[in-house]
């Protein structure tokens, strides 16, 4: 990089007076930094800068043919209905079925009761925070409350197995459950969820202008009544993108229901016992030998396939979601 | 607003609201601090029970020694540890710079009305909903095309659990020091133009250097996300009993959380015991990095 002045003739010397000499940047906005000039160094350097940039869209396009190519094999073997649509999932029996509706019910019983859990949990301290802390309480409440977003999901995932399961759901509220169940997974998992609901809605509620706070108040309307009936409607898009995003980080959550859900995939009506999950199918197969190429292998792609369709799915309802409820102000 | 208009109009002002302290106010106000402590409750429950669990194998032996089967009251926690080590290490190398370099382009280069800036963006929020063990599944594949390059046999390799754990937090350190940089003031960039600085030293010389206790924070908070990250290290086959220090790149390994997970599926008592105590430790390194990002974030971060 040389250090040599730039601008060629116009040393300040001999310029004009200095009054309005530097680029007219308007309060608040960054000054346009594309090169103007034709230095090679600047070039090389933005090339490069930019190239980090488009590795993140390579990783996105990486991740789909990762997944999609072995899928395509497993699906040459098993018919793509037969896989949807099958009630059965053995690929590990002599007789195997490939039916992923018993790991898709798994998925949908756990991430139900964690939305059972963390929705009214999280939006109650959101409204907690938004709408009634103090300044100085509300910058040591939510870090606090981040804490649980913190913690590994494993260490989430033991105190399921050796806690809410045998002391908290079997000893003190006398549920009898088996040692792997989907509602002690689905529990902690809703607790884990928490500060993702929690944090997007009181962004969301914080956001709403307080004219509208002052003008419910104005008409006799005490705090309850404001934060439910004026901040809470008015700040629902941010809120259900918040629930959304809950959802996605439920469905792909792997290490508690590895850990705690059990791994014995089939279709269940009682949350007391276990069943496997979709990421729990693939966590439990990749611990095990799988033959890169052999149908074992490619079906942990064809689950991965489906977990990340289903996943990508639920962000593009979000979008819309936030869309058609958005209100403008 | 049209209800609430409604609804004040046809009854009288006074009786409408029943005040702050009526009983329905004060219920819902009580009902709100329980959702709040009921997460709170949970985290001290959590860390009690787990403190309480692994409180008998809190010793030496749990760092010093290999994880064994045989004589289970003695497993420890060594290869884990030195295996966090390695692959924290490599992810740090290949996520910093790449995600800084990213971040910086997109701040303070990149044009926002082209359509290709616009999809930079919307894939890097949608990489950070990407289910982590996906990522897995995306190095599997990667690493069948390293393979014939760097000859390895097996998938369990460091740089394997580095290159996973580096695209996972990608996004997280992008978006962090795109923050750190936004909050830099344009008069600074402004002045340096203005002194004759070319728009790389600007940003080299003077929009970085004041960036850094964001990025810094932001990074080491990311770095705390990926090194309790289990996973996609799973799908590596990282899940072995590893009775040996790794040494290179290309050596096999375990990480805190893979095994802890090992342990908790084997149903020896005192390997159960022996999970919590990892626990214990993988906590308090969590600790000690998020007490480093606190303390960078209070000592160094300017107020502009």
């Amino acid at each position: 990089m040389s250090t040599t002045t730039v601008g060629g003739g116009q040393s300040s010397g001999a310029g004009p007076p200095p009054g309005r000499a530097g680029p007219q940047v308007p309060p608040g906005e960054n000054p346009s930094l594309r090169p103007s000039s034709k230095r090679l160094g600047e070039r090389i350097i933005l090339n490069l800068l930019f190239v980090a940039a488009v590795l993140s869209v390579l990783t996105t396009i990486a991740i789909v043919v990762s997944l999609v190519i072995p899928a395509i094999d497993f699906f040459r073997q098993i018919p793509i209905a037969d896989f949807l649509t099958g009630t059965r999932w053995t690929p590990t029996f002599a007789d195997p079925d490939y039916g992923v509706l018993p790991l898709v019910v798994g998925t949908l019983w756990t991430t139900g009761i964690a939305l059972v859990v963390a929705v009214p949990l999280g939006l109650g301290a959101a409204m907690l925070i938004s709408e009634y802390a103090t300044d100085r309480a509300r910058r040591v409440l939510k870090p606090v409350l981040e804490v649980l977003a913190g913690v590994p999901s494993v260490v989430y995932g033991f105190f399921a197995l050796q806690f809410i399961g045998p002391v908290l759901l079997k000893g003190v509220l006398g549920i009898e459950v088996g040692t792997f169940n989907v509602l002690q997974a689905g529990l902690v998992l809703g607790i884990m969820i928490v500060p993702t609901v929690a944090s997007l809605s009181e962004d969301a509620m914080s956001a709403v202008p307080s004219a509208l706070r002052q003008g419910s108040a104005a008409l006799g309307a005490n705090r309850m009544q404001t934060t439910l009936k004026v901040v809470f409607p008015a700040a629902i898009s941010g809120i259900i993108a918040a629930i959304v995003l809950g959802i996605s980080r439920a469905v792909g959550e792997t290490m508690i229901l590895a850990i705690a859900a059990g791994n014995i995939a089939q279709i269940i009506t009682d949350p007391r016992l276990g069943a496997q999950t979709m990421t729990g199918y693939i966590a439990q197969a990749a611990t095990g030998e799988t033959a890169v190429g052999s149908l074992g292998y490619n079906t942990l792609f064809a689950v991965g396939l489906s977990l990340f369709v289903i996943t990508l799915a639920v962000n593009v309802i979000s979008i819309r979601l936030v869309r058609r409820f958005r209100e403008a102000y | 607003m049209a209800t609430l208009a409604d609804r004040v109009r046809t009854r009288p002002l006074g009786r409408a609201s029943g005040g702050e302290r009526s009983p329905r106010a004060v219920l819902f106000l009580i009902a709100l601090w329980l959702c709040l402590f009921t997460g709170l409750v949970f985290l001290v429950v959590l860390i009690v029970q787990i403190l309480v669990d692994g409180a008998p194998r809190l010793d030496l032996a749990l760092i010093t020694n290999y994880t064994s089967q045989l004589r289970p009251e003695q497993a420890g926690f060594r290869a884990a540890i030195l295996g966090t080590i390695w692959v924290m290490g490599c992810t740090t190398v290949l996520a910093i710079p790449l995600g800084v370099a990213a971040a910086i382009y997109l701040e303070e280069f990149a044009d926002n009305e082209r359509w290709y800036t616009r999809l930079i963006e919307v894939n890097i929020q949608n990489l950070a909903a990407v289910p982590t063990i996906i990522y897995g599944l995306l190095t599997l594949g990667i690493l069948s095309l390293l393979k014939p390059v760097l000859g390895f046999q097996n998938n369990n390799i460091v740089i394997g659990g580095g290159i996973a754990l580096a695209l996972l937090i990608l996004p997280v350190i992008i978006i962090a020091t795109r923050e750190s940089l936004r909050s830099v003031p344009a008069e600074i960039r402004a002045g340096s133009l203005a002194l004759g600085a070319t728009p790389w030293q600007t940003v080299w010389r003077q929009t970085l250097p004041a960036a850094v206790p964001g990025i810094a924070t932001g990074t080491i908070i990311a770095l705390s996300r990926a090194i309790g990250e289990a996973a996609p290290l799973l799908l590596l086959g990282a899940a072995v009993f590893i009775r040996y220090d790794p040494d290179g790149l290309l050596s096999g390994f375990t990480t805190m959380p893979v095994q802890i997970y090992n342990l908790v599926s084997k149903p020896q008592e005192e390997l159960q015991t022996a999970s919590a105590a990892g626990i214990v430790l993988l906590l308090v390194m969590l600790l000690l990095m998020n007490a480093v990002a606190v303390l960078i974030r209070n000592k160094f971060q300017r107020r502009w």
